[in-house]
């Protein structure tokens, strides 16, 4: 079938600001979109900038906004879209060249957050630290984060507020703080519960629908809060 | 120009490089070079599992291990190689476990294992459980943790650099050029210690499991200078990939329980693999698929089989295998726990690429010469662990095992070998490359050209191959790097020129696949993932060697050399 796509094209080097393009491809309906930018790409016009590597949804290289969405293009197939299907930057960062945004600020506060398991004690030798499937199963879904950017860049509390945290970073300190093995739960307490932590977020819930991993971003932001009113985070004692 | 030194350079941020930079910045000065941001590198989509002899749910030691690779890999794996790994497996998971890998548990809080194929007791008994998991997104937790892993430590990273160039001087590594994507420039890393942990290159083919980054750069860019590569003619092809798309279904599906099924519903394995079954090793299952589709029981007379999962417990394939049901509703419109799903054989790993030994550094001769400064770890390496075919969830083992230990390698080189000087001009190569592009006033397009390339290896030197087949193909890569020649890029912008970097990528599979079907022509026997036709037979009196292919002139010249066998007397392999 033919495909149109209308795409938001900037280039930094000759445009002063972004403009629309329009294309039309030979795709079959059960195509992903990125294959169609794909196409555009190969056959039609050589400049068009994308990232994109796994093209199936596990790497997070091509979170963009598909039709007012944030989607992952190789994650949507053409058939389950009006057309012509848009297609834009993420909202909320630099766009360096067409689809290609300045993540740098997103992976600063993800960064910020000590996303990695703080020890204190001794590892075990020659075996592993148990844990059971139940405490196993506390973070489970935070841990399916694949670091695209999707919820942020949904989130009108970071629209308003660069400077905010950002349910994404969020996302990756659950994955610790509920993490049994975790032993440096109090380090991570300024970021989160400083101004620009966790009580930016206003529960709009863009986020959840944005995240293409299926994780419950709200929930785990509220598991966070809940921690930190409950002084669940402080220094042991 | 800028020009940036460290001791120690390592290209490539998956699972392989990461661990590499994880051991060697503790005591180096370390830069790690990627294409890609680490966290999107394809270690990443690594489903599975990771194996090891843990032993947490039956007995299990990793001799069973050691033997069921040299066996599934048909008796071309370096035996020497295979032992290390399979000892060292059991420390590098509890290492990951240490680091904060969420992998699943046992009720008694021990990592939990699953089956996985070609896997026994006591070998060849029956299946062992030796898979650690978590879900079917092991990879990814490994990606992930390496990384917090590397932030913790304060690992420098040069990200979104891609690496065209090796640089050599006085017969040393010396360092590398790459192209930084933001901005264009050319940088020259200057080092005294090397590695390339790039990954694979299953992009040559048109049905595969791989990222459309994984193009062979760093065997490509070895090559390139002269150096060989090792078993290039093994290239594994997974039963399982989505119809049409290629995108994997792990070998857990099979492992918790799923079956494989023809056009008439039949368990066609029982036939092929009586022991294993469905478990019998990848390449005997994608050829049992082809012989199938062959006799015409496909499905519906279609070039596809059914995996059949819809008798597992719902709980099970929604808590075991949560990704792939994800995959194949979005993909495919499909409820695994009800429907069928359509399945064929995708190209999925390189058991080939840059001889190494097993502290990674690489080999460069038929005696196994190291070259000072070199190393090289992961997929695109051949130490070789997986000789013939690649038993799954052993390259996650080797990314580990290897990473590390060539991590550790070239850490202790750095601190005693002397800074080679710079060859003279070192961007020139690299610059002579991207202004020929630039300048090119031909009319021939990069993704058309690469198309071609997928499916003609697709149809010719895939699961079976045959010599009018292979010999066809030299033809056609001759054609279609002829076509490179003239090659003209749209995009003369330099800030994230796309375009600049797909073209050096095709360059590199080209050359690639010319190796691979050089060295599948020449090897005339049925060893692993190489099947002809025309030898149905393995060969031990002519062919138990490891293939070297250099280049020359437009060509390839290929030389040999012996395989290690230390336990295991080649046997015949059935399951
Ligand atoms: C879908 C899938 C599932 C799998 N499941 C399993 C499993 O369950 N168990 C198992 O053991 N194995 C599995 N494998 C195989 C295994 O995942 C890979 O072989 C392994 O992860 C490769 O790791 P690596 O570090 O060598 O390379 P990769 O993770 O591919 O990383 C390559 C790195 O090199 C960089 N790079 C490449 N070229 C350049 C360049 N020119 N310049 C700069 N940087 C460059 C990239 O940016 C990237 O960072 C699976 C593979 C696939 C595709
Ligand atoms: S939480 Fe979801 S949307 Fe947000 S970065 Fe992670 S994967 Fe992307
Ligand atoms: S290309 Fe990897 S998530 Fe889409």
């Amino acid at each position: 079938m033919d495909v149109k796509f209308k795409i938001l094209r900037f280039d930094p080097d000759k445009d002063k600001k972004p403009h629309w393009e329009s294309y039309q491809v030979e795709m079959e309906p059960t195509d992903r979109v990125l294959d169609g930018l794909e196409l555009i790409k190969g056959r039609v016009d050589g400049t068009l900038g994308l990232r994109r590597s796994c093209a199936h949804g596990v790497c997070g290289s091509d979170a963009m906004l598909i039709n007012g969405k944030n989607l992952l293009a190789c994650k949507v197939l053409v058939k389950s879209l009006p057309q012509p299907i848009t297609i834009e930057p993420m909202r909320g960062f630099n766009v360096l060249r067409d689809l290609i945004v300045d993540m740098e600020p997103f992976f600063a506060k993800y960064r910020a957050v000590k996303p990695y398991l703080i020890e204190k004690d001794e590892r075990p030798e020659h075996k592993e630290r148990l844990q059971s499937p139940a405490d196993r199963e506390k973070f489970e879904d935070t841990t399916k984060c694949i670091l695209c950017g999707a919820c942020t860049t949904s989130c009108p509390s970071f629209w308003a507020n660069p400077d905010y945290v950002g349910p994404a970073a969020i996302v990756q300190a659950h994955r610790f703080i509920f993490d049994s093995r975790d032993q440096g739960k109090e380090e991570r307490v300024e970021v989160l519960d400083g101004r620009d932590g966790v009580w930016r977020c206003r529960t709009v819930f863009n986020c959840v629908e944005a995240c293409p991993k299926g994780i419950n971003v709200t929930k785990a932001i509220g598991e966070v809060k809940q921690a930190l009113s409950k002084g669940e985070l402080d220094p042991p004692k | 120009m800028a020009t940036h030194q460290f001791d120690g350079i390592i290209v490539g941020a998956g699972g392989a490089g990461l661990m590499a930079a994880l051991q060697a910045s503790k005591t180096a000065k370390i830069a790690v070079l990627s294409k890609l941001y680490p966290t999107r590198s394809h270690t990443g989509a690594a489903q599975g599992g990771i194996g090891a002899a843990l032993g947490n749910s039956e007995e299990d030691n990793w001799e069973w291990h050691m033997f069921d690779t040299v066996k599934g890999g048909d008796y071309l794996v370096d035996q020497d190689a295979a032992e290390i790994m399979c000892q060292e497996a059991v420390e590098a998971v509890y290492e990951l476990e240490h680091m904060g890998l969420p992998f699943n548990r046992n009720a008694d809080g021990t990592i939990a294992q699953r089956p996985f194929g070609g896997h026994t007791r006591d070998h060849g008994k029956a299946p062992v459980r030796r898979s650690c998991y978590a879900a079917d997104r092991t990879g990814h937790m490994i990606l992930q943790t390496l990384y917090q892993q590397c932030i913790k430590q304060g690992v420098t990273f040069f990200n979104e650099y891609h690496v065209i160039d090796l640089l050599t001087n006085n017969g040393a590594a010396c360092g590398v050029v790459a192209v930084e994507i933001a901005t264009g420039e050319i940088h020259t890393f200057h080092s005294k210690g090397v590695m390339f942990a790039t990954g694979g290159s299953g992009r040559m083919f048109k049905i595969t499991s791989n990222a459309l980054t994984l193009t062979g750069d760093g065997m490509a860019v070895l090559y390139r200078k002269g150096l060989p590569l090792e078993d290039m003619e093994f290239f594994q092809f997974h039963p399982t990939g989505i119809y049409k798309m290629g995108i994997l279904i792990t070998e857990a599906a099979r492992g918790e329980g799923g079956i494989l099924r023809n056009g008439s519903g039949e368990r066609f394995m029982e036939r092929y693999a009586p022991t294993l079954k469905d478990l019998a090793p990848r390449d005997m299952v994608s050829r049992a698929i082809h012989q199938e589709l062959r006799a015409g029981k496909g499905v519906n007379g279609k070039d596809y089989v059914h995996l059949d999962l819809t008798h597992l417990p719902a709980k099970t394939i929604h808590e075991k295998l949560p990704d792939i049901t994800d995959f194949v509703e979005t993909y495919m419109g499909l409820d695994p726990t009800k429907d069928l799903i359509p399945i064929q054989p995708t190209a999925h790993y390189a058991m080939g690429g840059i001889p190494t030994n097993s502290n990674a550094e690489v080999v460069i001769d038929e005696k196994n010469t190291p070259m000072p400064g070199l190393y090289a770890a992961g997929e695109c390496a051949c130490v070789s662990v997986h000789g013939a075919n690649r038993l799954g969830t052993n390259s996650l083992v080797d990314i580990v095992v290897f990473g590390r230990r060539g991590g550790k390698a070239m850490a202790q080189f750095v601190q005693k070998a002397a800074l080679q000087p710079l060859p003279a001009d070192p961007e020139a190569p690299a610059r002579a490359r991207i202004d020929k592009l630039f300048n090119s006033t031909g009319t021939e397009v990069v993704a058309r050209i690469r198309e071609e390339l997928q499916a003609e290896m697709m149809d010719k030197a895939s699961v079976y191959r045959i010599e009018a087949d292979l010999k066809k193909m030299l033809e056609i890569i001759e054609h279609l790097k002829k076509k490179y020649e003239s090659v003209r890029l749209i995009d003369h912008g330099k800030k994230f020129n796309m375009e600049l970097l797909e073209a050096f990528e095709l360059e590199h599979l080209l050359q690639l696949a010319q190796v691979t079907v050089t060295a599948a022509l020449a090897r005339k026997e049925s060893r692993g993932a190489h099947s002809r036709d025309d030898y149905p037979k393995r060969d031990d009196a002519n062919f138990l060697k490891h293939s070297l292919a250099y280049p020359e002139g437009s060509g390839v010249r290929l030389s040999y050399k012996p395989v290690s066998i230390t336990r295991f007397q080649p046997q015949e392999r059935k399951y």
